[in-house]
């Protein structure tokens, strides 16, 4: 009786030493998490805050003349500089013209001519235009560029400011929305640089990476968990297979650079090659997930449909790839996300190299979102760091859209069991 | 000529000649299967007459359900599974070169143990037979077999209103009864089932065993089964295997009250097992 008392209690000693174990692991894993999203906050936040500038640009209000002259020169950024001397008339000497000039983007010119391309009328009017500053104007007034530092440590001097602060007694200077960040190709002027060719550059490249890798992989999966006997030749492919899931991005794209460009002269730059060379590097991934979510089929299923006579292609067909095809979605999804984040291989094909224009097809020069933020990362202009971020904000919108579509594919396929 | 073929089986293993009178709708003769090494079952010699319940009994791992497997090729499959001996189906070898795998599948259908209905609507499940295997000229006769083969497996009152709904969400006994409905909807001529009761409750297997007994008519039925009591209940003919050996075979009614092997009698009244 005594013993079998002691028993019970002993259990019940036990068990408070058992939640307070249970409370533990399950504090450990709410720190876990707690850390895991901080880092990701902190993260996130740090981009946000940097790059939230470059969604606004500093645009001047000038009353620009759209004279015969300076139409038939093709001299716009003339017609700037003829309204910047009207604005500010005491100036004088050449050298603070010239530092007048500068105060207004080089691109400013351009967007005068896109105007008159559009409507020609315009000739010998008299309109108030906005137009972008310069990026050191922009970084003046952003803040970035401290006003009451010496003269010597700024790149803007005394006489500058004192020009901008007569705009801005005049309400003729302000942030407006940066539109041409989405709408333009590089720049070596920050106020022009947009992400548009390199977004575009991504998106051919990856279309060109998932038309490549998807279907392979998906049939390479099928045919081997399916189909292929199990011998020492499959063996041999699987674990090929597996070690070019390791193998170092860059050593792809040292490939495509030897193969796709030497060997079989396609295009340099291309979004083709860098898909292609994305592909190879994205294959082994969806090959690896495929096969565990066919792996992951139950077998009964596949019992079901033979037991009804169903050839092996209908049973694949009909009953396995319909189950498997929300894993086989993951997994490549998974690889693709990984081939939007990549930079080394392309930079071995040329996909580094300063383009301005926006690819239009599959055989333009382009560069990529992660080789843009790259270069922008590495310029010394002051406002390129704050569009590295922005870029960095693009290419993160870029993969959530991207796992959206996935989420919602997924949906679709998932058959209730 | 028949008779020759018998008498020289009946050697081998104890065949029951009662079983003569009765065309033998599936003959084993000398059949030898090996999973790699492992030899499962051992020179078995098994005639199955038509239109009849014939259980196979025995202890787990006995081979019974390997057995079954052959008789439908549902060991291709399987990796380094090796077969010997011959099967025949209406005096064809079933084994034989030439021989359709799905054909043979359209004519031996079959049940397995853990209802597996498709992850699709209750129609459809029915409906995919008939569809591989183009059965059906038009929707109107897919939506006559269909309504046969679920009436047929007596579940048409129950999932009348719901056909579009998913099978998977029935319950198990009827989940089961979809599986028959699925495989009988081929109108196969011989239905294999692999302990259909096994994951079902008292009810669902009282209405399992029902349907068996009304299917028999037109179908020729071979049952694997751990239930003794299932096997006297529904059976007319009984094998029991030990050990990937027939031991012996006959009527039910003989191999539960007077079985000729020991090991047949302490299997029965529960002294091995």
């Amino acid at each position: 009786m005594t013993d079998s008392l002691s028993k019970s209690e002993r259990i019940q000693a036990g068990l408070a030493k058992r939640y307070r174990a249970e409370k533990r692991f399950r504090l450990y894993g709410i720190v876990a998490i707690a850390v895991a999203v901080s880092f990701l906050a902190v993260m996130l936040t740090a981009i946000g805050v940097r790059g939230v500038g470059a969604f606004q640009q500093t645009h001047v209000a000038l009353t620009v003349t759209f004279d015969e002259q300076h139409i038939q020169d093709n001299d716009w950024q003339g017609i700037v500089k003829a309204a910047m001397r009207e604005t500010f008339p005491d100036v004088g000497n050449r050298r603070d013209k010239r530092a007048l000039y500068k105060l207004m983007s080089s691109g400013a010119g351009f967007d005068l001519q896109n105007m008159y391309r559009d409507d020609a009328s315009l000739a010998g009017q008299v309109r108030t235009i906005w137009l972008p500053s310069s990026d050191d104007i922009d970084m003046l007034m952003k803040g970035a560029i401290d006003r009451n530092a010496p003269e010597d440590d700024r790149r803007v001097t005394d006489q500058e400011i004192s020009w901008v602060d007569q705009w801005l007694a005049n309400d003729a200077i302000e942030l407006q929305f940066n539109t041409r960040l989405f709408t333009s190709g590089d720049s070596r002027e920050p106020e022009l640089a947009g992400i548009l060719g390199a977004f575009m550059g991504s998106l051919l490249s990856l279309s060109v990476c998932f038309l490549l890798s998807f279907p392979l992989g998906i049939m390479t999966a099928v045919y081997l968990e399916e189909f292929a006997p199990k011998n020492k030749w499959t063996d041999l492919i699987e674990v090929n297979i597996n070690n070019l899931a390791a193998v170092p991005s860059i050593v792809f794209g040292l490939l495509g650079l030897a193969v796709f460009l030497n060997f079989f002269m396609l295009p340099r730059s291309a979004p083709v090659v860098g898909g292609m060379v994305l592909a190879l590097m994205t294959l082994p991934t969806i090959i690896i997930a495929a096969r565990a979510a066919l792996r992951a089929v139950p077998p009964s299923i596949r019992e079901a449909a033979f037991g009804m006579g169903a050839s092996q292609v209908q049973t694949v067909l009909h009953h396995v790839l319909p189950l498997a095809m929300p894993g086989m979605l993951t997994g490549t999804i998974i690889g693709m996300a990984q081939a939007l984040g990549e930079s080394a291989p392309l930079l071995m094909i040329g996909m580094v190299a300063f383009i301005v224009d926006i690819p239009a097809s599959f055989v333009d020069p382009a560069t990529a979102l992660p080789v843009q933020i790259y270069l922008w990362a590495d310029s010394p202009e002051r406002a390129f760091s704050e569009r590295t971020a922005a870029a960095i904000i693009v290419l993160v919108g870029f993969l959530i859209v991207m796992n959206l579509v996935a989420v919602i594919l997924r949906r679709r396929f998932e058959q209730r069991w | 000529m028949e008779l020759a073929i018998h008498t020289e089986v009946s050697d081998k293993a104890r065949v029951d000649m009662q079983g003569l009178s009765l065309p033998h709708k599936v003959t084993a003769q000398g059949v030898n299967v090996y999973y790699g090494d492992k030899q499962a079952l051992k020179n078995v010699n098994l005639d199955i007459p038509s239109n009849m319940v014939t259980a196979l009994i025995g202890p787990s791992g006995c081979g019974k359900s390997t057995f079954l497997r052959c008789l439908n090729r549902m060991n291709d499959v399987v990796d380094g599974c090796r077969i010997e001996g011959s099967i025949t189906l209406d005096g064809e070898d079933v084994y034989a070169r030439g021989v359709d795998v799905v054909h043979l599948r359209a004519r031996v259908g079959m049940v397995f143990q853990k209802p597996n209905p498709f992850p699709k609507s209750i129609y459809d499940n029915v409906a995919y037979g008939p569809r591989i295997h183009g059965l059906a000229k038009n929707r109107t006769e897919m939506d006559e077999i269909v309504l046969t083969s679920l009436e047929k497996a007596g579940l048409l009152d129950e999932v009348r209103d719901r056909l579009e709904a998913p099978g998977t969400g029935l319950s198990g006994g009827q989940q089961q009864r979809l599986c028959i409905a699925r495989a009988i909807a081929v109108e196969p001529e011989v239905i294999l089932m692999d302990e259909p009761c096994s994951a079902l409750d008292p009810i669902a297997t009282a209405k399992i065993e029902e349907l068996i007994d009304e299917l028999k008519q037109n179908y020729t039925i071979i049952m694997v089964t751990h239930s003794m009591q299932q096997a006297a209940r529904v059976s007319q003919k009984t094998a029991f295997f030990h050990l990937g050996e027939l031991v012996e075979q006959g009527d039910t009614t003989d191999i539960f009250t007077k079985p000729v092997d020991e090991r047949t009698q302490a299997y029965v009244t529960g002294r091995i097992g």
